[in-house]
């Protein structure tokens, strides 16, 4: 037999077909309805925003690792996703100036000054979001109304009629229902087909609450993301404000409008399963989102903010190495009786060697 | 149908090259055979013949020092060389070279046997010893001393034909083919093990060879035939213990431990043949397969023989191999010598083309998806395991179970990103091992 070059490696010798890229090309992908809805209702200038943003995060993630001798991350697609969802937590009047202000924070700071891809602990996105938040606070609260005159807005966003989003202080603190319209027409209240479809002021993503969850729905059903985390968080919020309904309308009314509201839907399918900022225990995800949705619903009624979701999940962020800790999966073969078995013994040995002390 | 055992993948299977082939035996006999000395866990064999000795098929050449089993010729013909060759395990092994003179000369003391009925327990484990049984799904334990071990503390019997390799189809022929074999050595470890009962576990991407041996069982109630929902590492003798009765077999503890005893298909097939017909274990049935191999066979193989030769059996190369393994392409070893020789454990010679090759990455970067905690049918972490293990920090990944990690490659297999998380647990174990008998 001839003699032929073997490649030796240490097994397994099979790989599974998705990779790293697969994923994030799946997510944006799953990001593409909440594009077109947003597209629809504040104009192309969505649109031009958010590719604006992919782009800046793009050339700042290569710059940094061109700069840094770093191999060239931008093949991963991870700034991409950064770029597009820090756009859509953005209002479509923002100045692209602040944005890619936004971008840079997200990218440089938050992201790769704490070691790039896979070890940045907080949801660069997010942390961008509040960032803009701190420094802008003014451009990154002015929110448009839905309607056919932002195909006009592109390149400024001075004349766009501005107005209230759906979540106002009106509405978290006195239980009003949001309003649409302008001053011209004169307000009404939205209905909440108008708060499922999207047709309401916001952000630029997170106003469409159906495209949304076509997206996550892709998203979970290709394996991409696990359904703990959005189910634990958007249940949360839905069962806390159920019971504790401010509305003037029924219960289950109220509770509907907070989670079709105010990124809910972004933040549980989108940012709060981000993998390098979310646990990574099974039981650990649950409680990720449980105790991101208990936050929202605490910082709607008790905080300043109208809007909670960005914070709630940034705070969990910053716990994930702690849950991850006190969650690890139970070793294999040890049952619960045993457990406790060896739990008593450490509590035997440690009261023998107190009792031991004091002889 | 519902998996019953945590965590898991599912590999593209692979086997339709193979699986409605039927085992064949060799077209040319191999012109020599190289036989380890170490094809089981424990002890090499000690060699009883020299060079020039002649042997028959069949005949003992090699004897148990300690734990393991004997050995015996695959050939008849005459000892060419006794001295170390290349194994599987990458490493020399003391091996008996055989030139064969291809008269198959059966050696005398292999013949059925008329007493089958009267044999007691522990004459039946006296065979089984002495025939030289060991696990034939690759680990290799010496079947005598899993059934001893677990006289009186086991009250399950599993017949593993989960074959949950993929590419392997070596197991689903000999289960369709000698099904009443499999059968029948079960009961013969239900002789020895004084058990009423065994189940027989095949993945649900075998129904023809569940459905053929719940025909052969009939109506007897000693036998049951259980299909698995089909998920790797199914064969894994813990999952498979998990699958079937819901047991865990604790860290450190044997299956007997929960009342189990597991034996392969082959194993199963190969006891009948000793108890009832008299042969030791000198053949076995073995795949070889793969992208790179023309034509794709089972073959019942003489212990000893060349992968070279497996390879010509199968039509020999088609293009250019890239990696040839010895064992499946989940937890197989990959190999850079042809002239090694199958062993006892061998049920698949895998021969990948450069299209089939695992995907690679130059820069693999964890972004934490956690698919391998998910994954870990171990219940481990290893991602985490990985982060301490490459920061040399042994303590700690010793501290995340390192050691219950059994290498399926579940976690690598699944890693989006490409890290070769399972060579990173072997250098940590081989670290901790070695910092262990320094102590």
């Amino acid at each position: 037999m001839e003699e032929y070059k073997l490649s030796v490696a240490s097994s397994p010798h099979a790989s599974s077909p998705v990779g790293t890229q697969n994923l994030m090309r799946d997510v944006l992908i799953a990001l593409i309805p909440a594009m077109v809805m947003a597209i629809y209702v504040f104009g192309p200038r969505a649109l031009v925003m958010t590719l604006i943003s992919v782009v800046a995060c793009e050339i700042f993630e290569w710059g940094y690792c061109k700069l840094l001798h770093k191999p060239n991350p931008i093949n991963d697609l991870s700034a991409a996703i950064t770029g597009v969802l820090l756009a859509f937590v953005c209002p479509v009047t923002l100045s692209y100036g602040i944005l890619i202000i936004g971008d840079f924070f997200a990218i440089v700071i938050v992201k790769q000054l704490f070691g790039g891809l896979g070890t940045n602990f907080l949801n660069p996105a997010l942390a961008g979001r509040a960032f803009m938040m701190l420094c802008y606070p003014v451009p990154m609260t002015t929110w448009v109304l839905p309607g056919k005159e932002h195909w006009a807005s592109v390149g400024s966003a001075a004349d766009a009629v501005t107005g209230a989003t759906p979540l106002s202080v009106d509405f978290m603190k006195g239980g009003l229902l949001p309003q649409i319209g302008n001053a011209d027409l004169g307000y009404e209240p939205a209905t909440l087909a108008d708060m499922f479809i999207g047709n309401v002021g916001g952000c630029i993503g997170e106003v469409s609450a159906i495209a949304l969850l076509i997206g996550g729905i892709y998203l979970i059903a290709r394996g991409v993301i696990r359904i703990r985390i959005p189910v634990a968080y958007i249940a949360t919020v839905a069962v806390l404000t159920l019971i504790f309904s401010r509305g003037e309308g029924n219960a289950f009314q109220w509770m509907l409008f907070e989670i079709f509201g105010g990124g809910l839907f972004l933040g549980a399918f989108f940012m709060a399963t981000d993998y390098v900022t979310s646990p990574n225990t099974p039981k650990g995800e649950v409680i990720f989102g449980i105790g991101a949705g208990l936050l929202v619903v605490f910082i709607r009624y008790f905080g300043g903010y109208p809007e909670g979701v960005c914070y709630s999940i940034l705070v969990m962020n910053i716990c994930v190495w702690l849950i991850d800790k006190a969650t690890m999966p139970a070793r294999f073969g040890v049952t619960k009786e045993m457990r406790q078995a060896e739990k008593a013994a450490a509590k035997a040995a440690k009261k023998a060697g107190k009792e031991g002390a004091e002889a | 149908m519902k998996q019953k055992f945590y965590g898991g993948v599912h590999p593209a299977e692979h086997k339709e090259a193979t699986e409605h082939k039927p085992i064949q035996l060799l077209a040319n006999a191999p012109a020599q055979v190289v036989i380890p000395m170490s094809m089981h866990i424990g002890a090499p064999c000690k060699p009883v013949v020299q060079k020039g000795d002649e042997v028959m098929i069949g005949q003992m050449i090699g004897e148990t020092a300690g734990l393991g089993a004997p050995i015996h010729a695959s050939v008849s013909g005459k000892v060419v060389a006794v001295e170390p060759r290349p194994g599987t395990g990458g490493v020399p092994t003391l091996s008996v070279v055989i030139e064969n003179d291809f008269k198959n000369t059966l050696s005398p003391d292999c013949k059925p046997r008329d007493n089958v009925d009267s044999l007691s327990a522990q004459e039946i484990i006296d065979i089984i010893r002495d025939a030289g049984c060991t696990g034939m799904g690759g680990a290799g334990f010496p079947t005598h001393v899993k059934i001893s071990s677990a006289v009186g503390k086991a009250d399950t019997i599993i017949i593993n034909g989960a074959e949950c390799e993929p590419y392997i189809t070596a197991d689903h022929r000999l289960m369709l083919e000698q099904g009443e074999k499999i059968i029948g050595g079960a009961r013969f470890i239900m002789k020895a093990l004084q058990l009423p009962h065994a189940t027989i576990g095949i993945e649900d991407n075998k129904m023809d060879a569940v459905n053929h041996l719940k025909e052969l069982v009939g109506d007897a109630k000693d036998i049951t035939v259980e299909a698995l929902h089909t998920r790797y590492p199914q064969g894994a003798e813990k999952q498979l213990i998990q699958a079937i009765t819901g047991r865990e077999v604790p860290p450190g503890k044997l299956p007997a431990d929960v009342g189990c005893c597991v034996f392969n298909a082959a194993t199963t097939a190969a006891i009948y043949d000793a108890v009832a017909l008299g042969l030791p274990v000198y053949q076995r049935a073995i795949t070889i397969t793969g992208g790179a191999v023309k034509n794709p066979v089972n073959l019942i193989a003489p212990v000893g023989t060349p992968f070279s030769h497996l390879i010509e059996e199968a039509g020999g190369f088609d293009g250019t191999p890239a990696r040839v393994i010895s064992g499946g392409p989940m937890m197989g070893f990959a190999q850079y010598d042809l002239s090694v020789t199958m062993g006892k454990a061998s049920n698949c010679i895998l021969c990948l083309s450069k299209d089939e090759m695992p995907k690679t990455s130059p820069n693999p970067t964890c972004i934490r998806c956690a698919r391998c905690v998910n994954v870990c049918p171990m219940h481990l972490t290893p991602l985490f395991m990985n982060m301490y293990a490459k920061a040399r920090r042994w303590s700690e990944t010793e501290e995340l179970r390192l050691m219950d990690c059994m290498e399926c490659g579940s976690c690598q297999y699944i890693c989006p990103a490409r890290i070769p998380l399972v060579q990173q647990f072997r250098t940590a174990k081989f670290a901790i091992r070695q910092q262990a008998a320094k102590k």
